[in-house]
């Protein structure tokens, strides 16, 4: 292993390689690889069931992989040695049902992993916590608590939590999928005004709207593979595989 | 279940411990069963069997009232021994159960079993029966670095009451930690808290609002329990009502009112703690 190798820009700062994962004798992964470059918006679109969370979440090691590779700026995810802090710092992810602590207000907990894990100065991060929610479009909502804000707010906040922490990738992983319909939206734009500043991004989406609009390069997984991927126009105008055309055929 | 009332009627049998297994469901335990009506039962049997016992007395005897005033002061010294008693072991207990709470979900195995056992054997034995072990096989003073210190009864009395309150604890908070959607955890792993900080920080300060109520709870029976050092014959409440009834010459027209206001004390302090309990159960079912 050279975990020593030194990793630059052209490289892709996240490469999964051949990944399989099983949980007991259920596997969800059967040998996914994929790339992504910095500055990439990857979007992973696909039944439920067919491994995508399970895939962003072994990116940040939340859940262990039973065979293969996945490297993040050229650092081996899931070497026992690996030291987790390190790569938390870099990878950020935003949960389906916000998971936002509830006994500290909006600034609170976009203020707490920095001071807390990272140990910064409170002042100054407390003023990147304004700056952080003022850019989510929650000025004001500072001290409420999750409880008393909506879906839409709750996962705005989430997402500012984790760009406290200033990662140089993020993780959605249905971000939208418990939110109303009118809400949607601004979730939305929050997440391509990031992508727009070339943030890179991994999402798990049923958005297929927004996936074709922001996506630099779809990906459809089913049954723990990768069944087909490519740039949105091609993905979306001609599918190769049965089953991508009969998804998207579902779901469009 | 469609229709739903507010009015005191009497429900069917089954409707009414449906009704009742889904509050309990809400705030996740037993809701405790006292209520004023107790207490002024207490109060009416207080006043009859002393009345009773008065007309019974005649002129020679001194009327019961009366008795019962002489002793007050003497009993009530009691009374607050017995709270005194029920305090340390609730401080201890808790002290000692948040710990073991949180080793029952340790990621080392043998910590974890540990006291998940120590927890299952304080909680499965009776209560008295750990009072004895603890008068019985805790020595009369102990020797720290040469500096003997003694270790009257009702020392290892509160020892012996904490050691159930140790237990019971430890289950609370470990079903608190627990009923604590993952999702906390996972967004805390993923904002790289370590364990430690995830516990300290996130899992435990959302864990004392669920386990204010039967902490509460539990603190209100152990106080009831107090008078069990009796038995072992520390000098609470119990022990010096039988002593103030023998000192009396053992009439058995005192038994029924002594007894009766000694029950309504302890009616009197728990019964707002329970009315408390419940409140903070509503309360907090309508927020988390």
């Amino acid at each position: 292993m050279t975990d020593t190798q030194t990793w630059t820009a052209d490289q892709p700062i996240v490469r999964i390689t051949d990944v399989h994962k099983s949980f007991g004798a259920v596997e969800v992964l059967k040998g996914v690889s994929l790339d992504v470059m910095k500055g990439d918006v990857i979007c992973i679109i696909g039944p439920s069931g067919s491994g995508k969370s399970t895939l962003l979440r072994c990116i940040n090691a939340l859940v262990p992989i039973n065979k293969g590779s996945i490297r993040v700026e050229g650092q081996e995810v899931h070497d026992p040695k690996l030291n987790k802090l390190e790569l938390r710092k870099k990878v950020g992810m935003v949960f389906q049902q916000y998971n936002l602590f509830p006994h500290k207000t909006a600034l609170q907990n976009v203020m707490m992993a920095p001071v807390t894990v990272l140990k910064q100065n409170k002042t100054e991060v407390e003023a990147r916590a304004y700056a952080l929610l003022k850019k989510v479009r929650l000025e004001g909502k500072e001290p409420s608590y999750p409880g008393e804000l909506s879906g839409g707010q709750q996962q705005r906040v989430a997402i500012a939590r984790s760009l406290a922490m200033n990662p140089d990738v993020m993780l959605f992983d249905e971000v939208t999928a418990a939110l109303d319909p009118e809400t949607v939206k601004e979730v939305l734009v929050t997440i391509r005004e990031l992508a727009e500043e070339g943030m890179t991004c991994l999402l798990v989406t049923h958005e297929m709207g927004f996936a074709r609009e922001l996506a630099d390069h779809m990906y459809f997984t089913d049954r723990g593979v990768i069944v087909e991927h490519g740039p949105p126009e091609d993905f979306f105008a001609n599918p190769k595989d049965p089953r991508t055309k009969e998804f998207l055929g579902q779901i469009l | 279940m469609s229709s739903t009332t507010d009015l005191p009627v009497l429900l069917p049998a089954a409707q009414r411990l449906a009704e009742r297994a889904r509050r309990e469901r809400e705030v996740g335990g037993p809701i405790p069963r006292l209520t004023a009506r107790h207490g002024a039962w207490l109060a009416v049997i207080l006043v009859f069997s002393a009345g009773a016992a008065g007309a019974q007395a005649g002129a020679a005897q001194e009327s019961v009232l009366s008795i019962m005033l002489k002793w007050t002061p003497l009993l009530f010294q009691g009374f607050i021994f017995n709270l005194a008693i029920s305090f340390l072991a609730m401080a201890g207990g808790t002290a000692a159960g948040a710990l073991l709470g949180i080793w029952q979900i340790s990621l080392l195995p043998p910590v974890r079993a540990g006291s998940w056992l120590v927890t299952q054997f304080f909680r499965n034995a009776p209560w008295l029966v750990l009072l004895f072990f603890c008068m019985f096989l805790l020595p009369f003073q102990v020797e720290i670095f040469g500096v003997v210190i003694p270790l009257p009864d009702w020392i290892k009395a509160t020892f012996g009451l904490s050691l159930p309150v140790m237990a019971n604890v430890s289950e609370i908070v470990r079903g608190a930690i627990q009923s604590i959607p993952s999702g906390q955890w996972e967004s805390a792993e993923s904002l790289a808290f370590n364990r430690r900080q995830t516990l300290w920080q996130i899992i435990l300060p959302q864990c004392v609002k669920r386990m204010l109520p039967p902490w509460m709870n539990l603190y209100a029976i152990l106080t009831m329990a107090t008078v069990l050092a009796s038995v072992v014959g520390v000098s609470e409440v119990m022990t010096l009502t039988g002593q103030v009834l023998s000192a009396e010459g053992g009439r058995t027209d005192l038994l029924v009112p002594f007894y009766s206001y000694i029950l309504l004390w302890f009616f009197i302090y728990c019964y707002p703690i329970a009315r408390l309990t419940v409140r903070l159960e509503r309360h907090f079912v309508v927020k988390t």
